[in-house]
Formats: C-alpha cells, sequence, structure tokens
C-alpha cells in the first residue's frame, strides 16, 4: 500500500463527507424523516464514517511506519510527511493558490481525535436537542407581548451547523498550506459564530455570537501580517516551502533566517548593489555572496519575529488566551453540545494545533512570548473559575486554562507534550461539558448553588463527571500510572521544570504559576462536582424534576469517559499510544533545544531525565491533592464555610467575580469609545453629508419647477395655439363636404373649366416667352 | 363662315363631342337618379372618345401625307370603352349594395361622410 496515495484519498474523503451532509441537509434538512430528524442521522452517519475512514488511514501509516516509538529524542529515519496539492486555485505572479493537504502522524492523530469527539456529540445531540424536534418554548426570551416565546424547532439547522463545522476543522487540519489554513480557520469562526446564536432571538446569545467573531477578528488580523510578511519574503504559502527555507537541510534543521527575509530587511544595501552594477547576474552574485553576512550582521532576524508573532496572534484569538479570552466564556450560550465540540475538544484546540504546525518557524524570543501568554492565561483563567457558579462557565474557564497549559508547553519546547495535552484534554472536556449538558438538560438550570444531590438521581453522569474531573486534575499514582490527564500535564510540567533549569529567573515564575494552576485546577473541579452532585438537594423543585439522561446520551459519556482513562496510555507490549505517535510528527531540527539572548530552549528530550521526572511528579501529585483535599473540606465533607473565606478576602472575592474586569476595561478602553466614534460620524453622517445631499435635491427640485413653468406657459401654449388653429380650419373647410353627389360633379366640372381656361391662358404666355 | 356652310371636318366632330361631354355632365348634375348619373357619365366618355377618334382619322388631319397611319387615337378608344364597361359594372355593383341598404338609389340620400 502506498501512503502517498492512499493516506490523501483516505482523508479527503473522511474531510469531503461532512461536506456533502451539509449540502444534503442545506437543501432538504426539514423534509428529512419526521421533522427533519433525518438531518441528525445523515449528519451523524457522515462523520461516523469519516472517523471509520481516518481509523483506517491510521492503520494504513501505522503499517507502514511501525509502532516503534520516537521518544527520548532517539530519531533514526526522520518520516517524511505526505504532502502535495489536490488542485490550484490560482496564480497570481509567483504565488501559487492551492488546495493541498500534509499529512503526518499528527494530522491523523488529530482526524482522528475530532472525528471520534465528534462523532460522540452528534449521537450525544439527538437526546440533547430532542425538543428542537416540536414546537419549542423559550422561557428566556419574551415576546412584547409578555408570552414567552414560541418558535418552530431547529433540529436540522444544528446538524446542519455541525456538519459545515466538522468539515472545516477537518479541512483545517488537513490543509497543505497557511492560506487554506486560513480560509478553514474563518470557516469553524463562522460556525462557532452561528452556533453561539442558535438560540439567536436571545439578546444574550447574539450578543455572545457577535463578541466572539470580532474578539477573533483582532487575532486573524495579526495571523494576516504574519501571512504577509510569510508570503512577502519567502515566496509560498505550503508548509513544506516555508519549513525549507526556515530549517534547511543544509544547516543540520538548524532555525536560520531565510534568504529572502534577509534580502527584504536588507533592502537598503541590495539597492546600492543594484545601483552600482548594471548587468542583473552580476548584480544578483554579488547579493547572493553578501547574503551570508547580513544575516550574520542580524538583518531578516525580525521578520521571522513578526512571522512568528503574527501566526500566534491567530491563535491567541482562536484559543482564547490572554488578553483575547473574553469571548469564550460568554460562547456558552450555545447548546451544550456545541460548547463540548467546538468551544472545548475542537475548533479552540486548533489555535494550539497551528503553533505546533508552526513550530519549525518560531524563534525562542517568540517562543518565550507564547509560554508567558499561556501561562498568564492559564492562572487567571483558573481563579476566575473558582468563584464562577454558572456549570459551563466554569468549564469554559477551564478551556482556557487548560489551553494555556497547552501553550505554556509548547512554548518551554515541549512540542509533544503540548500537543499531547491537546488530544487528552478534548477527551476529557468534552466528557464534562456533555455531563455538564446532561445535568443541565435534567435541572433546567446552569447554577451550581441550585444543584447537589444529584449522584442518586443521575448516577451514570455523576460517575463520569467524576472521572472527567479526576483526569483534568491529574489523577495518578506518581511515577507509575495515571489518567490521561495525568500524563499530558506531567509532560508539560516537566518540560517547564527543565525550561526552569536553563533559565532560572523566568522559568521559576513559569513553574510555580503552572504548579499554582494545577492546585487550582483540582479545587475548582472538585468545588464543581460537589456542588452538583454531592450533598443534599439545595432546590427541591429543579431536584424533584431531576432525571438520568436518555441513553443516546450516557453512551457518549461512557465513551468519553473511558478515553478520559485511557487516553494517555500506550497500548501494553507494542508501546503504541497518542504520544509516541505524535512524536513520529515532530517537525525536523525541533529535538534539539534552540539559545537565543531573551531565553534558552530546552529540548525535549532534557525533561524526560528520571530526576526532573521525579521531582515534578510529585509536585503536581501534591498540588493536585492539595486543591482536591482543599475543595473536599469546603464543598464535600462542609467542614469549612466557603461564606467565611469569602467575607474575609472580599476584595479578592470581588476581583475574581467579576473576571478580573477585563470585560469593563474592554468595554471602556474599546467598546466605548468605539461607539463614540460612531456615533460622531454618524451625527457627521447625519448634519453634513445628508445636509449635503437634502441641498443638492432642493436645488434640483427648484431648477424643475422652474423648467415646469416654462414648459406650461411656453411651449405648450405655442402647441396649442397651432393645434387649436389647425382646429379651426379644418371646421371652416368642413362645410365644403356636403354630401350631395351632384354638387360634387358640378365642382369637377367648374374646376376642369377653370384649369383648362387657366392653363390655356398661361400657354398662350408660355409661348410667348419662347 | 358658318359651320354648315363648310364641309364636314374635324371641327364639327369636336363640335359633337362637345356637346355630348356637356350633356354627360349636364345629366351628372342634375340627376338624382344613380342610374341617370351613371348614364352621364357614359356620354362623358363618349364624348372624349369621339375626340380621340376624330384626331385620330388620316383623313381629318392637317398632315394628310404621311405614309403610315397612325393607331394611337383608335387605341385609346377601345380603351376607354373597356374601362367604361369596368367601370359601370363596378358602379353598378356600388348602386346595388347602396339599393340594399337604403332601399332608394337616390344620391342624395348618400351624404353619410357630410362633414
Amino acid at each position: 500500500m502506498d501512503l502517498s496515495t492512499t493516506l490523501p484519498i483516505l482523508l479527503g474523503l473522511a474531510w469531503l463527507l461532512p461536506l456533502a451532509s451539509f449540502a444534503l441537509v442545506v437543501l432538504f434538512g426539514p423534509w428529512m424523516g419526521r421533522r427533519g430528524v433525518g438531518a441528525g442521522y445523515l449528519a451523524t452517519g457522515a462523520i461516523a464514517a469519516a472517523f471509520v475512514l481516518s481509523f483506517v488511514a491510521l492503520l494504513g501509516w501505522l503499517g507502514q511506519h511501525g509502532l516503534a516509538s520516537g521518544e527520548h529524542g532517539a530519531h533514526a529515519d526522520p518520516i517524511p510527511p505526505v504532502a502535495g496539492e489536490w488542485y490550484a486555485l490560482g496564480t497570481f505572479g509567483a504565488l501559487t493558490i492551492t488546495i493541498g493537504y500534509y499529512i503526518d502522524s499528527l494530522t491523523l492523530v488529530m482526524f482522528m481525535m475530532v472525528t471520534l469527539v465528534a462523532t460522540c456529540i452528534h449521537v450525544y445531540s439527538f437526546g440533547y436537542m430532542h425538543e428542537e424536534l416540536g414546537v419549542v418554548t423559550d422561557p428566556l426570551v419574551t415576546r412584547a407581548n409578555g408570552r414567552p416565546l414560541k418558535r418552530r424547532g431547529r433540529f436540522h439547522r444544528f446538524y446542519q451547523y455541525f456538519s459545515l463545522f466538522c468539515f472545516s476543522m477537518l479541512g483545517l487540519v488537513l490543509a497543505g498550506n497557511v492560506a487554506m489554513v486560513f480560509v478553514f480557520w474563518e470557516l469553524v469562526g463562522i460556525c462557532s459564530y452561528l452556533l453561539i446564536g442558535f438560540y439567536i432571538e436571545r439578546q444574550s446569545a447574539s450578543n455572545a455570537a457577535n463578541k466572539a467573531f470580532i474578539v477573533n477578528r483582532v487575532g486573524d488580523f495579526g495571523m494576516l501580517i504574519g501571512m504577509m510578511v510569510l508570503w512577502s519574503t519567502l515566496g509560498t504559502f505550503s508548509f513544506s516551502g516555508i519549513f525549507e527555507q526556515v530549517r534547511p537541510a543544509a544547516s543540520g534543521h538548524a532555525l536560520v533566517v531565510p534568504d529572502g527575509m534577509v534580502r527584504a530587511a536588507a533592502a537598503d544595501e541590495v539597492e546600492r548593489i543594484v545601483l552600482a552594477n548594471p548587468n542583473p547576474a552580476i548584480a544578483e552574485r554579488n547579493i547572493a555572496a553578501q547574503v551570508p553576512a547580513w544575516r550574520e550582521a542580524g538583518h531578516g532576524r525580525w521578520l521571522l519575529i513578526v512571522a512568528g508573532l503574527g501566526i500566534f496572534c491567530g491563535c491567541v484569538g482562536k484559543s482564547a488566551q490572554f488578553p483575547l479570552h473574553v469571548w469564550l466564556p460568554d460562547a456558552m450560550e450555545g447548546p451544550t453540545p456545541v460548547s463540548a465540540l467546538i468551544h472545548a475538544a475542537t475548533m479552540v484546540a486548533a489555535g494550539v494545533y497551528l503553533v505546533g504546525r508552526f513550530y519549525p518557524v518560531f524563534t525562542p524570543e517568540v517562543l518565550l512570548v507564547i509560554a508567558c501568554v499561556g501561562a498568564i492565561t492559564l492562572f487567571m483563567a483558573a481563579t476566575i473559575a473558582i468563584t464562577a457558579t454558572d456549570i459551563k462557565r466554569v468549564l469554559a474557564y477551564s478551556t482556557v486554562s487548560q489551553l494555556g497549559y497547552m501553550m505554556l508547553g509548547l512554548g518551554v519546547g515541549g512540542w509533544v507534550a503540548g500537543l499531547f495535552h491537546l488530544i487528552t484534554h478534548a477527551f476529557f472536556k468534552s466528557l464534562l461539558f456533555l455531563g455538564s449538558g446532561s445535568v443541565i438538560h435534567a435541572c433546567g438550570t446552569n447554577e451550581m448553588p441550585r444543584m447537589g444531590g444529584l449522584r442518586r438521581k443521575m448516577p451514570w453522569t455523576a460517575g463520569t463527571m467524576l472521572v472527567g474531573a479526576l483526569a483534568i486534575s491529574g489523577a495518578g499514582i506518581p511515577l507509575l500510572i495515571g489518567l490521561s490527564g495525568y500524563h499530558s500535564k506531567d509532560a508539560i510540567l516537566a518540560q517547564v521544570f527543565a525550561f526552569r533549569k536553563d533559565n532560572p529567573g523566568q522559568g521559576d515564575l513559569l513553574f510555580w504559576i503552572a504548579a499554582m494552576g494545577a492546585a487550582i485546577t483540582a479545587f475548582y473541579m472538585f468545588r464543581l462536582w460537589y456542588m452538583t452532585f454531592a450533598g443534599e438537594p439545595r432546590d427541591a423543585h429543579a431536584a424533584a424534576h431531576a432525571h438520568e439522561s436518555p441513553r443516546s446520551m450516557v453512551a457518549p459519556l461512557v465513551v468519553l469517559a473511558a478515553l478520559a482513562v485511557v487516553g494517555g496510555w500506550n497500548v501494553p507490549w507494542t508501546g503504541l499510544g497518542v504520544r509516541p505517535l505524535v512524536d513520529q510528527a515532530r517537525p525536523l531540527g525541533t529535538e534539539v533545544g534552540m539559545t537565543a539572548p531573551a531565553a534558552a530552549i530546552p529540548a525535549e528530550s532534557a525533561s524526560h531525565e528520571p530526576a526532573i521526572h521525579r521531582i515534578v511528579s510529585w509536585i503536581a501529585f501534591f498540588a493536585a491533592l492539595g486543591g482536591f483535599l482543599v475543595a473536599t473540606g469546603f464543598y464535600g465533607l462542609r467542614q469549612l464555610d466557603p461564606e467565611k473565606v469569602r467575607r474575609v478576602l472580599a476584595p479578592v472575592h470581588w476581583f475574581l467575580k467579576n473576571k478580573w474586569f477585563f470585560d469593563e476595561l474592554y468595554r471602556w478602553v474599546f467598546v466605548r469609545p468605539t461607539l463614540a466614534a460612531a456615533r460622531v460620524v454618524a451625527a457627521l453622517d447625519r448634519i453634513v453629508l445628508d445636509g449635503l445631499a437634502h441641498g443638492a435635491a432642493g436645488l434640483v427640485r427648484l431648477v424643475s419647477r422652474l423648467d415646469d413653468l416654462i414648459d406650461r406657459l411656453i411651449v405648450d401654449r405655442l402647441v396649442n395655439a397651432v393645434g387649436e388653429w389647425t382646429y379651426a380650419t379644418g371646421l371652416r373647410l368642413r362645410a365644403v363636404q356636403s354630401g350631395n353627389l351632384r354638387q360634387y360633379v358640378m365642382w369637377i366640372a367648374v374646376g376642369t373649366v377653370g384649369l383648362f381656361v387657366l392653363v390655356s391662358l398661361f400657354w398662350n404666355y408660355a409661348a410667348a416667352g419662347n | 363662315m358658318s359651320l354648315f356652310t363648310q364641309p364636314i371636318g374635324l371641327t364639327h366632330y369636336l363640335v359633337v363631342g362637345a356637346i355630348l361631354f356637356a350633356a354627360g355632365v349636364v345629366c351628372m348634375v342634375t340627376k338624382r337618379n344613380a342610374i341617370g348619373v351613371l348614364m352621364g357619365i357614359e356620354l362623358v366618355l363618349n364624348g372624349a372618345n369621339l375626340n380621340f377618334v376624330a384626331f385620330a382619322n388620316p383623313a381629318l388631319r392637317a398632315d394628310p401625307g404621311r405614309a403610315v397611319a397612325w393607331m394611337d387615337g383608335h387605341m385609346i378608344a377601345l380603351f376607354v370603352i373597356v374601362l367604361a364597361a369596368a367601370e359601370a359594372a363596378v358602379a353598378l355593383a356600388i348602386v346595388l349594395s347602396f339599393y340594399h341598404n337604403h332601399a332608394s338609389v337616390d344620391v342624395d340620400e348618400a351624404d353619410e361622410l357630410k362633414g
């Protein structure tokens, strides 16, 4: 089996199946089955088939490249990616825009993760979105007459957007060039927008959708700048082309500033040489000879940094990193399966994926920025999650925090660690979201203070959520085995620890933030679990209605819970697992560390040293245990009173409750000034521009009135006079037509004689003239 | 010198033609009966015919020595006769139709086109 032909076909089919489903549902959705239920079956079938195809592709890959893990930096022979293009959209000068693919084991792992999680969530949504099949009464929307809104169900539309999202997400992962990534980047953005605003009648939902879209535009602007730098200096968008120039084989795949960037940065010198040498060939040779010297002098390095920061900027927006994290918690206005699929497992992870994909381009400076942004995000979001009471918001901030972990891991050189955490996080976070959806479905409220004691009513949900909470906290037996989160989070922490050894000051800070984040994570996750499931019901009404969710909702929970447990494990005796598989895709040259004045990025193999590993495992264990014990003390055993702590730490609580005042800050710094400027411009429009237009219109009216007068008084009268004269003449001549035949004959005779007389008279004159 | 004392010449034919023409015109003007009007027309046409034939007669012409006789006057006379026949057919059809509509052949009643 030749992978270079089969993989593009298999993954291409897996990619296009959801698109076909989307197209069919768009056209025929409402007529599919009873009230459009068929749309759900179609979309689920498409994504399940995509999962099967991805699985076949993965088996093919394993058959070819074996199960050998490349862990501990042992890279005998790097596995080249399967890259190519299906279709060239067009050529613009030196640039060719293509629909291409870039398939390595990371692509395959992402395909498996996306299709598997998406299939689970598609199945789950049958239960969760069930009421959309009928007429929906939305109690959160009040109509003008004071009654709640009643509308037709939108079951098929939900699956329509889901299919479009799956297509876009798979396209984003499969893309072979940055331009294509950007297109699908925006497509997942629009799907997110559409699904956040699924309950469009709710003002909060439409606001949240707008917020998500606009905040993402800020990040995308940076991404566009990065793309412009890459294209204008490297002349290509394709991953292979960029990587070849940034990490050429000639330099042993070490990061070098590409010629294009050196030349662009040294434009003045290039111009001088070109002006001095009329012969272009000689000038070109002279420039080529100078390039190494210019590179040595540091020309063009800033362009590489700008390109990296620009691409990372897009990832900040999409992955909800500080300072653009504000949209993700609000995005919870969408239905819970949407939060699970798009805003926890896949789309928000796309930013992390892109950082991983673009890893060869990042300089140590950029990586340091990534690490710092990740650290700030993980700490800030974790602290906000402590005080949130909306169950989905807790999970949203937890997602932001975990994405921060991934960014931190990538930033300090843990390429595999960051992406490994992406995969395990997708499993347990979608599990947690689906569990919270199950709870919301049962209680009809998002507020945790109104829940409690649900474990007896919903044992399956409680059990699977407990697994999720343990996984995200990184529960495990140190140095031996643990849930998926234990393996991935430990890998990140170990890498940060290795980083700390090379960069004492900043490294210390990053490590302790990360360790503290781990403790806080365990605290807020168990706070959530205890408040929801443990103790006695706080709200008798909500508890009375609670019931275990239907089987279609429980089954995905169980599948995802199983994955949350084993996601980090390797298959015994084979060494096959997510982590070694991801490691196979490690970009060339990133297995060794990098050094720059700003920071030294250690090699990832450094974190596998037993000395580091042992310490970090214990630190992570005790951090998580501490968080767990505190949460148990407050909310599980209720020995400590959270109310007291709240009173003692009132300012801190106030600060966290208001989410570090980011929304207020943005409102005062960006939103209000923008609105004020818009109002000024609108007033300008109304007074000046509209005034001009009205004045012009008035002038035209005046002129036309004058014209009208001329028309009526002069032209019309002239025409009328001619007509009247003709009419009067006709009246007078009417008398001739007497109708008397004999009179006519007489006239003819008399006329003939008269003519004759006249002719004979003039005949004589004419003859005389001759 | 009176016409009566002269031998028969062109002038006499012309005088007879003029009398026929005048009689025809008077007939057309005075008759209220449509048939009478048609008869007047015939008189007018025949008056004109007489003139054509008279002018065409070589014996009556001022240049009697011409070797080849001209026949165009005769030809025109024959055309006029054919024309008169056709005209009479059409005119009688009109009169008949008029009679159907008005139960009369009085041309004074045909004044629908009066202005």
